[in-house]
C-alpha cells in the first residue's frame, strides 16, 4: 500500500515537472508551477525558507522520501531502473563515503562561492529540467506541429505551430551524456547517483538517519532469506546484519512487499536509536544545511519581374561585448549565483529569445539574443516561472522601463546606408520611444535620416535588432548590462 | 452538344478533358432521362467551339476574340501558378490550355517579359509556335520597370529579346507597360526621354509592330497626356482596368485612382478600342462574401459568380478584348462559356451590379488583387498575402476590433494564429521597412507602406491586448 502511494505520488509529480518543460503555451505554469518550485536546490538558490524547512521537516519525519517522490531525476531512475527484466539484481554495499562527502563539500563551497555554472551541472533539478527540454521538449513540439497541421486542414484554432530550434550544441551534449550516463547507472546500480554523487541526495540524508518514520528490521521474524537487500535499488540494506544505512534509504517501500515474513515494517518510533550520536550529527547536519541556506541569502532586391520572394539570410548571432540576461535577472552575477540551468525559462520563452549560454562561467545558463524574436512588451513568463530566484518576478509595467541593455547603432550595416533607401523600422517599433531618426549629416536636411538611441530610455527589448532589415548582421545591436536598472 | 458541328478530333478532346461531364451525361442516359436533359447539362458545363464572340479592330479590321488569353499565371509544375510558386512553367500544360482556347475561337494572348518571374514569353513562344502566324494575335510590353531597365540600350535589348523569345517576327499588340505609375516623371524618363516611344512608332511604321498602345495604371495626368498626343502618336488600342466595381468606384475606393467610366468615355471619344484587364479585380469579384454571393446566384442561378463580371466587361461595344489569366481548365472553360457567345448585361443586369459594387465599396478593404506587381519585396515581405488575409478575416467578419465584444478572446487567439499559418514571420507586416520602393509598381495605387504599418499596428496592438 505504502508503495502504491508512493508509486502514485511520484508519477504525479514526475508527469507535472515534465510537463512543466514540455509546455510551451504557459497554461501548465499556473497550475503547476509549484512544483519546480518545491525543488530542493531552486527552494536554497532563492533563499525560500518556508520550501526549505518544509522539507527538511519532510525529511526528519518521513525520511528521503523527496528523493522518490519529488525529485524528476530520482523518479526518471526509479523508472529506467524498473525497466530491467531482472528486479533482484542489486546486493547491499557500503556506503561510498570517500566520493559522498568530498563532493558535497565542493558542492557546498561552490554554491556558497556562488559559481553558478558548477551548481548547475550537479542539481538533479536541473539535470532533468535539460533533459526534458532538450530531448522531450521538441518531441512535444513536432507533436503539437503535427496537430497544428491537421487542426489548420480542418479550420480548427485549436493548435498552432511553434519553431524547434537547438538552442545550444553544448547543453544538448551534456543534456545526452546526463541521460546517457545516469540512466545506465541507474540501469545497472539503481540509485547508485543519488547515494553517491548527488548533493541534494547527501544533504537529505543528514537528516534522513534521524527520520521518525524508518524502515525497521524484526530480527526475529527474518529468516535471512535476502529478498529485502536484493530489491533494495539504494543497496542499502544488510538483512546478514539486519541494518539499513537510513543516510541512503529513500524511503521507497519496495523491500516492504517483497519480505514474505513482516520482517520489515516502516515504522514510527521517537528515539530509538542512539540519541547521543543523533544529536551531534543533527546538530552536525543542520549546522552545513543553515551555512548553505545562509550562503545563499548573502549572495543576493531590384523589382525586374512579377511575383516571388526575395530570400533572406538568416541572421547571424552578433557579438555582445556584455551578454544579456532576462529581465528581472537583477544583475548577470545575480544569475550566475542562482541559476541551476534547468531551461525552464528556456523551454518557457514565447518569443525565442532565451537560450543557455555557452560562456564558460555562465555555462548553459540563459541569455537573451534577438535572432528568432524579441523581447516583448507584455510578455513577462521567465520571470514567472523561475524557481531559484535568479530571474525574479516582475509585471509588464515595471518591464516597460527596467533596461537590461542598450541598442547601438552601426553605420556599415544599415540599409539606409548600403541601400540608400529609407526605413526607420527601429524606431517605428521601439515600445519606449528611444530611438529617433536624424539627419545623418546634422547641417543638410536632404541627408538620410539614421536612427539615434537615447541610451537613457532603452530598455534593451531588441525589437530594433530583430526588426533591422539589414541580414546576416543587423545594423543595431543590443549590448546587455551587467546590472539593471529602472529609469 | 452536337458533335455534328465540330471536328472528331476537338469531339474526342472535350469528351477526353470533359470525363467528368461524360460520366454524367452516360449515367443520365442509364437512369433513362430524355436527351434535351443531358444535352443542357453539356452546354453549361463544355463551351462549344464555334461559338466566340468577336470584335473588330478599327484600324486593321481583323477579328479579335472577345476572350484574351493573360499569359500572367502559367500553370507550373508541381501546381500553382508561376507568379506565386517558383518551379519551372508546365509547358505541356500551358500547350493543352492554348490548344483548347484556339480551337473555341481565343486568338489574342497577352504577355510582358516581367510575367511569370520573367518566363512568360517564352513559354507563351513556344505554345504559340506550334500554329500558324495569321492564326493568332500577340500582345506583350515593354515592361522596363527597374531603373537599370530606363536606359535606351537596356530598353531596346528588351525589346529584341521579346521578338526571339515568342518566335516572331512581327508583334500584333505592342503596350508600354503600365503608363501612370511613377507619375510623369517615370513617363518622361522610360519612355520619352530616352527616345523609346518614338522609337516604337518607327517600328511600327516598318510593320515590326502592328498595334501600338499603352497600359494604364495610377496617375491620371499621364494618361490625360498620352490621350493628348493621339495625333501624334495615333494610339491603335490602348489596355485599361474596367469592372462593375471601377467603373463608378475606383476613385472613391482610392483617391488616386480613376473610375472607369472616365477611361473608357475618353478612349469612346477618339474612337481607340479598349482591352480589358482585371474583369474580375484579382479574383475578387468572383470571390465575393457569402451574402453577396448569394445575392448574383438568387438573380441567375445558373450562372457563376464570375460570369457576371465578364458578361459586364465585355459587353460595352468599344471593347476589343477582355483578358484573363488563366492557370487551370476549369478556368478557361468557365471564361469561354461567358463569350461564346456573350450575353450582354441589360441596364437593369446593370443597375443591379453597381447595388453589388456599392456594397463591395461599403466593406472598406484594401484593394489589394493579389496581382503580385509589388513582388518581389526587396526585403522580403509577402505584400499581397498580407494584405488578402486581412481582407479575409474583415469579410468574414473575425477581426478582433472590440473587446468589449464576448467572442474577442477566441477571434483574437485565432487571428494571431492565422496570421502565422499564412504568413512566414520574417515575411510579415512588421518586416516592413518603408522604403516604398513596392509603391510604384502597385496598379491598384494602394499606399503598400501605410497599408502595412497599419496592420503591423493592429497585430501589435493586439498581443499587447491593447484594442
Amino acid at each position: 500500500m505504502l508503495k502504491k502511494i508512493r508509486v502514485a505520488l511520484a508519477l504525479l509529480f514526475f508527469l507535472g515537472v515534465t510537463a512543466l518543460f514540455l509546455d510551451y503555451t504557459g497554461a501548465i505554469h499556473l497550475w503547476l508551477g509549484w512544483m519546480a518550485k518545491i525543488q530542493f536546490l531552486p527552494a536554497v538558490l532563492a533563499a525560500n525558507v518556508v520550501v526549505i524547512v518544509a522539507l527538511v521537516l519532510l525529511t526528519l519525519v518521513f525520511g528521503r522520501v523527496y528523493c522518490s517522490v519529488i525529485c524528476p531525476l530520482g523518479v526518471m531512475q526509479d523508472v529506467v531502473a524498473h525497466l530491467h527484466p531482472k528486479k533482484n539484481r542489486y546486493n547491499y554495499h557500503r556506503e561510498l563515503r570517500w566520493v559522498r562527502y568530498p563532493i558535497w563539500v565542493l558542492f557546498a563551497v561552490v554554491v556558497v562561492l556562488g559559481v553558478g555554472s558548477a551548481i548547475a551541472l550537479l542539481d538533479p533539478y536541473a539535470i532533468y529540467g535539460r533533459i526534458a527540454q532538450n530531448l522531450l521538449q521538441p518531441v512535444w513540439m513536432w507533436a503539437g506541429n503535427l496537430l497544428a497541421k491537421v487542426a489548420e486542414h480542418y479550420d480548427s484554432y485549436a493548435f498552432y505551430s511553434r519553431e524547434v530550434w537547438l538552442r545550444s550544441l553544448p547543453t544538448f551534449v551534456v543534456a545526452v551524456v546526463s541521460v546517457v550516463a545516469i540512466g545506465l547507472v541507474a540501469w545497472f546500480g539503481g540509485r547508485t547517483y543519488c547515494n553517491t554523487i548527488c548533493p541534494v541526495g547527501t544533504t537529505l540524508s543528514f537528516f534522513s538517519r534521524f527520520s521518525l518514520f524508518k524502515v525497521r528490521f524484526d530480527a526475529e521474524k527474518c529468516r535471512n532469506c535476502s529478498q529485502c537487500t536484493t530489491h533494495c535499488k539504494a543497496s542499502c540494506i544488510d538483512h546478514t546484519t539486519h541494518t539499513v544505512d537510513y543516510s541512503r534509504c529513500v524511503s521507497c517501500g519496495n523491500c516492504l512487499n517483497k519480505c514474505k515474513f513482516g520482517a520489515l515494517k516502516y515504522s514510527f518510533a521517537l528515539g530509538k536509536s542512539k540519541t547521543e550520536t543523533k544529536v551531534d550529527e543533527s546538530k552536525r547536519a543542520f549546522l552545513a544545511a543553515s551555512a548553505m541556506v545562509a550562503g545563499t541569502a548573502v549572495a543576493q532586391e531590384a523589382k525586374k519581374v512579377d511575383g516571388g520572394f526575395a530570400p533572406l539570410l538568416d541572421r547571424v548571432v552578433p557579438e555582445r561585448k556584455t551578454p544579456i540576461t532576462p529581465p528581472g535577472s537583477i544583475s548577470a552575477r545575480n544569475m550566475a549565483r542562482h541559476c541551476t540551468a534547468c531551461q525552464l525559462c528556456v523551454s518557457d520563452c514565447p518569443n525565442n529569445v532565451l537560450r543557455p549560454s555557452t560562456e564558460i562561467s555562465t555555462f548553459m545558463q540563459p541569455v537573451m539574443s534577438y535572432e528568432r524574436g524579441y523581447c516583448r512588451p507584455e510578455c513577462t513568463r521567465c520571470s514567472t516561472v523561475c524557481p531559484t530566484g535568479a530571474i525574479v518576478k516582475i509585471d509588464a509595467s515595471q518591464k516597460s522601463s527596467l533596461q537590461i541593455g542598450h541598442a547601438v547603432w552601426e553605420p556599415k550595416n544599415c540599409v539606409v546606408l548600403t541601400d540608400g533607401v529609407t526605413c526607420g523600422n527601429c524606431a517605428r517599433h521601439c515600445p519606449t520611444q528611444a530611438i529617433t531618426m536624424v539627419n545623418r549629416d546634422p547641417s543638410d536636411e536632404s541627408s538620410p535620416m539614421v536612427p539615434a538611441v537615447n541610451e537613457a530610455r532603452c530598455i534593451g527589448c531588441g525589437a530594433c535588432e530583430n526588426l533591422c532589415p539589414a541580414r546576416p548582421f543587423p545594423a543595431i545591436h543590443v549590448e546587455g548590462y551587467e546590472e539593471h536598472h529602472s529609469y | 452538344m452536337s458533335a455534328k458541328d465540330i471536328s472528331r478530333r476537338s469531339f474526342m478532346k472535350v469528351l477526353g478533358a470533359g470525363a467528368a461531364a461524360g460520366a454524367v451525361a452516360s449515367a443520365c442516359k442509364r437512369a433513362g432521362l430524355p436527351d434535351e436533359v443531358t444535352n443542357d447539362y453539356s452546354s453549361l458545363a463544355e463551351p462549344q467551339a464555334g461559338q466566340m464572340t468577336y470584335r473588330t479592330n478599327p484600324k486593321t479590321g481583323e477579328k479579335v476574340s472577345l476572350l484574351g488569353y493573360g499569359m500572367m499565371r502559367l500553370p507550373v509544375i508541381g501546381g500553382g501558378s508561376a507568379r506565386e510558386v517558383k518551379s519551372e512553367i508546365d509547358q505541356e500544360q500551358v500547350n493543352r490550355l492554348v490548344d483548347y482556347a484556339i480551337e473555341h475561337g481565343v486568338n489574342y494572348f497577352d504577355t510582358s517579359p516581367a510575367y511569370c518571374q520573367g518566363n512568360s514569353e517564352t513559354s507563351t513562344g513556344i505554345a504559340l509556335h506550334r500554329y500558324p502566324r495569321d492564326k493568332y494575335f500577340v500582345a506583350t510590353k515593354l515592361s522596363n520597370f527597374a531603373k537599370t531597365n530606363w536606359s535606351r540600350e537596356a530598353s531596346l535589348q528588351m525589346y529584341h529579346n521579346s521578338f526571339k523569345r515568342l518566335q516572331v517576327d512581327y508583334i500584333d499588340y505592342y503596350l508600354l507597360h503600365s503608363i501612370g505609375q511613377g507619375g510623369m516623371e517615370n513617363l518622361h524618363s522610360r519612355y520619352l526621354d530616352n527616345g523609346m516611344l518614338d522609337f516604337l512608332v518607327e517600328e511600327r511604321k516598318a510593320g515590326r509592330i502592328r498595334n501600338l498602345g499603352f497600359s494604364y495604371h495610377g496617375d491620371i495626368e499621364v494618361f490625360d497626356y498620352l490621350l493628348s498626343q493621339h495625333d501624334k502618336y495615333q494610339w491603335d488600342f490602348v489596355q485599361i482596368e474596367l469592372n462593375y466595381l471601377d467603373w463608378d468606384f475606383a476613385n472613391e475606393i482610392n483617391d488616386r485612382n480613376t473610375d472607369a467610366r472616365y477611361l473608357y468615355g475618353e478612349l469612346q471619344k477618339r474612337n481607340i478600342p479598349s482591352v480589358i484587364m482585371e474583369p474580375l479585380l484579382g479574383g475578387r469579384l468572383s470571390n465575393l462574401p457569402q451574402y453577396l454571393a448569394a445575392e448574383l446566384k438568387h438573380r441567375e442561378p445558373e450562372k457563376t459568380v464570375a460570369s457576371w463580371a465578364f458578361r459586364y466587361a465585355g459587353t460595352p461595344e468599344g471593347v476589343l478584348t477582355v483578358l484573363s489569366g488563366m492557370t487551370y481548365m476549369e478556368h478557361l472553360k468557365d471564361n469561354l462559356l461567358n463569350y461564346s457567345p456573350l450575353q450582354p448585361v441589360t441596364a437593369d443586369d446593370e443597375k443591379f451590379l453597381y447595388h453589388i459594387a456599392e456594397e463591395i465599396v461599403n466593406m472598406r478593404n484594401i484593394p489589394c488583387n493579389d496581382c503580385k506587381y509589388c513582388m518581389p519585396c526587396p526585403y522580403g515581405i509577402d505584400i499581397p498575402g498580407i494584405f488578402v488575409h486581412y481582407n479575409k478575416c474583415k469579410n468574414e467578419g473575425t477581426l478582433p476590433t472590440n473587446s468589449a465584444n464576448e467572442e474577442y478572446r477566441r477571434l483574437r487567439r485565432e487571428y494571431l494564429i492565422s496570421v502565422d499559418r499564412t504568413i512566414p514571420t520574417l515575411r510579415q507586416a512588421d518586416h516592413c521597412i518603408g522604403c516604398h520602393q513596392c509603391e510604384s509598381h502597385c496598379p491598384q495605387n494602394i499606399r503598400i507602406p501605410d497599408e502595412l504599418h497599419r496592420i503591423d499596428k493592429f497585430i501589435d496592438n493586439l498581443k499587447r491586448e491593447l484594442v
